[in-house]
């Protein structure tokens, strides 16, 4: 995974609410055995319009990408942020996220930022004309303005974008644990192993 | 004495395998399920970095989402090939994958086949009180036997086929409590609708939802199962319903369930879940049974909902500008004007099956509203497609395929099917579908598709009338 510390680019100023995994890879683009390609399926249905703002010289392969409530919400695909990750989106910018987008954003190196609906609307004015500055290390995003907006992150989260840190390497760090937890379970509970059909 | 806790919480603290300072603990995942489409990019990062599955006895694989619904033997009993190269792939890396990982494996052919949220309770893999995964976010279906069930990427797939555990934070407890009695006509679909229009599709958002209250506990398995689904619909990753007898008696002698002395002790178990009295939850919303309609969604958010006797909103009727925004825009899509009565948009298609509504209950309540009519002539296209092959066989034995077929429906092999789009069940672009599915998103089922959520006995009235159509008309 790629660190993630300072993306200073244009935004996509998308603004939608809902944005759900269906419109941000349609299940056709799904039929893949790798993880690579998938930004040509990316905002397909929003892509059929020619004058989308993925494809318009200001905005085509911009880092940030701003969109209203709920981002993400919907299917558990991680193609999303695959697709995401592919059109050069490092950082998404929104009031609230899906549960399980956010958790896939950050597996594939992309930021997913918290920021009230002021902000959004503010943000979404400057990425009209200016580029927008986010720096993961002290948790800010600023515009050429001196607009200062500042966000929370869970800090392993943060630990892990900051490192582009590998989480199973970390998990296995706990093997003991696991195991022991294991045993225990076998001891207490022995009828939670499923057991063979008969 | 203990804190009170909600079932939720006792879940978890059982499953704490580490907990971190930082407020997140390592979770221990109790059974996997695994299909075609989210799992080979992570059996191919196990492959790259020289894993192994650590437990490859509680995972449990079943290609469902690329399956196609027709015909899968040719009439010497051989298996017929997939035409859509890309989901063949799919397929082939899991029948692949599964054994040379040591993972039990349901073929495509097997008669116990079926979508894997369907298949999971029904084996008895799915129990009660425990953790269970899959790459899929109606993962949430296996709250309805009271278990933390939730959806995750293909990285996390990765992640608990190499340790078995997951790195989590505790998520916030939703209490969603519908006390009374429902009326007639509505069914376990209508109750989770009219809960996702009334919560929003981020009302559950960081919230694991536990649904309770005596129009819950009235409900069989496969309608619990049917409204913890889309505990996703309301923006929560998981929905939980407490274990009772209800559940016991669904789950006693399934394949993989615990038997003899080993099932009264699970037994024991899973009575001590249910919340405890004095326990408290962060967020309550009390429904009132008895104000739930037959309902159906509108536009392109399963938020979208209204009773069939209401009428298309007006975008401006929304307080929120950005919902007004979003409204105008998925009226738009979904080719409605404000204010036309909902029972009078034609439907040109009908999906009865998904995850969440295509176990025998829901055969039987479709095919109870067909059961002596005939399919509508602007209806182009209707299909039932069964939850499972065990399902299939159940509805033969009950003489249901024939009810269907007599009436001009289609009756198919077990599979997601038109619900997402994947395999060859598509809804045309501009037509408009009556679907017992979860999501009317832009595109779900086909690109430019329209998509209606009903419950199965709804979408049965529309197959018969053409319309959307309030079931209760059609009930004797």
């Amino acid at each position: 995974m790629t660190p993630l510390e300072k993306v200073e680019g244009r935004a996509i100023p998308l603004g939608l609410k809902n944005v759900d995994t269906d419109v941000i890879i349609p299940a056709h683009w799904l039929k893949t055995t790798t993880r690579e390609g998938m930004g040509r399926g990316a905002f397909e249905s929003l892509r059929a319009d020619p004058d989308n703002l993925f494809d318009s010289a200001d905005y085509k392969g911009a880092p940030i990408l701003i969109a209203g409530d709920n981002f993400g919400c919907g299917s558990s695909r991680e193609h999303a942020a695959w697709a995401l990750g592919d059109l050069g989106i490092r950082v998404v910018i929104a009031p609230s996220y899906s549960d399980i987008f956010s958790g896939n954003a950050v597996k594939n190196g992309i930021l997913p930022v918290v920021l009230p609906q002021a902000a959004i609307d503010r943000l979404m004015e400057v990425a009209a004309t200016d580029p927008v500055h986010v720096d993961l290390d002290t948790q800010t995003v600023t515009t050429p303005f001196q607009d200062r907006f500042a966000f929370e992150i869970d800090p392993f989260r943060k630990m892990c974008l900051l490192e582009g840190l590998d989480e199973i390497s970390l998990t296995e760090k706990s093997d003991a644990a696991i195991g022991a937890y294991e045993a225990k379970l076998d001891a207490d509970r022995p009828w939670m192993r499923p057991v063979a059909a008969s | 004495m203990t804190q009170p806790r909600t079932l939720y919480e006792k879940i978890w603290d059982a499953h704490v395998v580490e907990q971190r300072p930082d407020g997140t603990a390592l979770i221990f995942i109790d059974r996997h399920l695994v299909h075609e489409v989210t799992s080979p990019q992570a059996f191919a990062g196990l492959r790259a970095s020289g894993r192994t599955v650590r437990r490859p006895d509680l995972t449990l694989a079943v290609p469902d989402h690329n399956v196609p619904t027709t015909a899968r033997l040719d009439a010497n009993g051989n298996k017929l090939p997939i035409a859509d190269p890309e989901s063949a792939a799919q397929l082939a890396a899991l029948e692949k994958n599964a054994p040379e990982y040591g993972i039990r494996y349901i073929d495509a052919v097997a008669p116990e086949q079926g979508i894997v949220h369907v298949v999971g309770p029904e084996q008895g893999f799915s129990l009660p009180g425990t953790t269970i995964v899959c790459g899929d976010s109606h993962t949430a279906c296996h709250g309805g036997i009271g278990a933390l069930a939730f959806g995750i990427g293909t990285s996390e797939v990765e992640h608990v086929l190499a340790t078995q555990t997951l790195l989590l934070q505790p998520s916030k407890t939703m209490e969603v409590r519908v006390e009374g009695e429902v009326g007639p006509g509505v069914t376990a679909k209508d109750i989770i609708l009219h809960i996702t229009g009334t919560i929003g599709a981020a009302g559950g958002t960081g919230h694991v939802i536990e649904y309770t209250g005596s129009a819950i506990r009235a409900l069989s398995i496969e309608g619990r199962l049917t409204v913890s689904n889309m505990a996703i619909e309301g923006g929560a990753r998981a929905g939980l319903i407490a274990p009772d007898e209800t559940t016991f008696a669904y789950l006693k002698g399934r394949p993989y369930a615990p038997k003899g002395a080993d099932w009264d002790a699970a037994v024991a178990y899973w009575k001590s879940l249910a919340t405890d009295p004095g326990a408290t939850y962060d967020k309550t919303v009390v429904i009132d049974a008895a104000a739930i309609a037959p309902s159906v969604t509108w536009g392109t958010s399963p938020e979208d909902v209204v009773p069939i006797t209401g009428v298309v909103p007006d975008p401006a009727s929304f307080a929120d500008p950005s919902k007004q925004a979003a409204a105008a825009k998925s009226l738009a899509y979904m080719g409605l004007e404000p204010g036309t009565r909902m029972q009078d948009v034609p439907i040109e298609n009908i999906f009865i099956g998904s995850c969440t509504n295509s176990r025998i209950e829901d055969m039987r309540a479709a095919a109870a509203i067909v059961k002596g009519r005939k399919k509508a002539d602007n209806v182009r296209w209707a299909i039932v497609v069964p939850g499972s092959g065990l399902v299939k066989a159940q509805a033969e034995a009950e003489g249901l395929d024939r009810i269907f077929t007599d009436a001009g429906l289609e009756w198919r092999e077990p599979g997601c099917s038109a619900c997402l789009a994947m395999n060859p069940d598509k809804v045309p672009a501009g037509e408009r579908c009556a679907s017992t599915s979860n999501r009317n998103f832009v595109g779900r089922q086909g690109p430019g598709s329209r998509t209606h959520l009903v419950s199965p006995a709804m979408a049965a009235a529309a197959a018969v009338t053409g319309r959307l159509t309030d079931v209760r008309e059609l009930m004797a």
